[in-house]
């Protein structure tokens, strides 16, 4: 059987005594857990005691009042935050406060129970985070083994893949059943957002292959020397097609032919994602800038353009695999989710560094820097 | 036969062309339809109405955004049934087992369904947790 730690801080007695009477016989089991959690209970009268008792000892879950003779409870998840103690808190309240319940939750409390509580509250309560603390732990132990990675990569890969075709099949089938009206016309809209998913999926699968192609084929790199400005004019002469249709200007700024050791394939790699990011993500009419140069011994690539833009928050999350941002703007851009990924996993690959600046509605700048001593 | 009030259905599922193809099949089948496709739509929907139903995406903005969601829709209306569907569930098991009766249990939802499912196993589905 398992044993969870709960502290209760309270500055009334009967309070505390109540605590420790409701869950001492208490066990939370779940048909899915290996075994049941009973809990052993520790009192603090007041929060000094409480911040004592934290730093010298490891508990699972704290019930904390808030009104406290000493320092209050809000202070106490303060230090409990700061110290970044792995705690589930629990606030007790006396009365409904509002103001408290917000300013606890931005603090990271979990859950509030209202005081006076009945046994039974207090038990779901706890069975809830008991519940809550077995799963995060578990996940933790898959993140430690590294599978949980592998694993979340294949299904979200199958979802991406299955995504569109559900799609297809779906609009296929309305047609089939002429459920939109006699003409071929009357599917017009179908037939385009079909379309358009098959669109998504090829890039998909391109992308997919460049992934592969980094992540088991290290062996074939071929590091030679190459001429940077004239890749990006090649990369730039490739997106033509696609510039135009959007109307969007590509400029290359180059100060100097810019020569770098580099595996040719992975560069074009690396900008072909970010020139069509630049594109893709831009406005009607905008313009896109690739400005190579050296400063110092870094070879630099910058590409502005004067797109959507993304919240920082969303910046956060990009290199990620398979993260595309969702917003309005973004749900007809196709994209597989894969594109920056592949080129963090890339100018990883020569220590290279990369910085993103973006502004919402104004557009968005990826600035790489390649050490150029080492290669 | 006794004419009804038409049930409404929420669906929340993030693949735009899903959810159009969803609402008009179910639609057809006789439902109302309220839709959304994030799960903050989908929770400001549930704050002032109550589905008969919620047929919700496994995989939105987040890997278990469906759970989540089920979570919360079961926490406000404990009566309403939930479907959670995935494109993945039968090959992956997802991240966690979702086929095992323990975990559904757990996750509370009334049935998970392979997105690919045939409409009239879907429609037949909903007529069995909507009783009628």
């Amino acid at each position: 059987m398992g044993k969870l730690k709960l502290l209760v801080v309270d500055d009334e007695p009967g309070i505390r005594s109540g605590v420790l009477r409701i869950m001492e016989n208490f066990s939370v089991s779940y048909p899915f857990m290996d075994e049941d959690f009973d809990f052993e209970v520790v009192e603090a009268p007041t929060g000094e005691d409480a911040v004592d008792l934290l730093s010298k000892d490891e508990f699972d879950i704290v019930l904390l009042d808030n009104k406290l003779p000493g320092i209050q409870g809000i202070e106490v998840l303060e230090f409990i935050n700061q110290q970044q103690i792995d705690v589930v808190v629990v606030m007790i309240t006396s009365y409904a406060s509002l103001d408290l319940a917000v300013k606890a939750t931005r603090k990271g409390a979990y859950d509030f129970v209202p005081k006076p509580f009945t046994p039974k509250e207090l038990r779901s309560t706890i069975e809830t985070i008991a519940k809550q603390l077995f799963l995060r732990r578990m996940t933790q132990k898959l993140n430690v083994e590294g599978r949980q990675i592998r694993f979340q990569f294949l299904s979200v890969l199958s979802h991406e893949l299955k995504s569109p075709l559900n799609a297809i099949e779906g609009y296929l089938k309305m047609m089939q059943e002429k459920k939109a009206g006699e003409l071929i016309n009357d599917y017009n809209e179908m037939i385009d957002r079909s379309l358009f998913r098959v669109q998504g999926m090829r890039n998909l699968i391109l992308d997919m292959l460049d992934f592969t192609r980094i992540e088991s084929g290290r062996k074939s790199r071929k590091i030679e020397p190459i001429m940077l400005c004239e890749i990006a004019q090649q990369c730039i002469d490739a997106f033509q097609p696609l510039s135009i249709q959007k109307g969007i200007d590509i400029y290359l700024n180059c100060g100097t032919k810019v020569p770098m050791k580099a595996d040719r394939r992975e560069i074009e790699i690396v900008l072909n994602n970010l020139i069509s990011n630049a594109i893709k993500y831009n406005k009607e009419g905008g313009r896109v800038d690739l400005s190579l140069g050296i400063e110092g011994n870094q070879a630099i690539i910058r590409v502005d353009d004067t797109g959507i833009g993304m919240k920082p928050e969303d910046v956060e999350k990009l290199f990620e695999d398979f993260v595309r941002i969702k917003t309005e703007e973004t749900k007809n851009i196709s994209g597989s989710g894969l594109g920056l990924s592949i080129v963090k996993k890339i100018i990883d690959m020569y220590d290279a560094r990369i910085t993103v600046e973006s502004t919402p509605g104004e557009g968005s700048s990826f600035t790489i820097y390649f050490p150029l001593e080492n290669h | 036969m006794l004419k009804k009030e038409k049930k409404t259905i929420l669906i929340v599922d993030d693949d735009f062309d899903y959810l159009f193809q969803m609402k008009s099949a179910i639609q057809d089948m006789g439902f109302e339809v309220i839709q959304a496709e994030t799960q903050k739509e989908a929770e400001s929907i549930i704050e002032r109405t109550r589905p008969d139903l919620a047929i919700l995406d496994l995989m939105m903005e987040s890997h278990d955004t469906g759970f989540i969601l089920c979570h919360k829709i079961k926490n406000k209306y404990p009566e309403v049934p939930i479907i959670i569907a995935s494109a993945v569930t039968a090959e992956t098991g997802m991240i966690f087992d979702v086929n095992t009766q323990e975990d559904q249990d757990w996750i509370k939802a009334d049935l998970f369904l392979d997105k690919g499912i045939r409409l009239d196993q879907l429609h037949k589905e909903i007529n069995k947790l909507l009783k009628l």
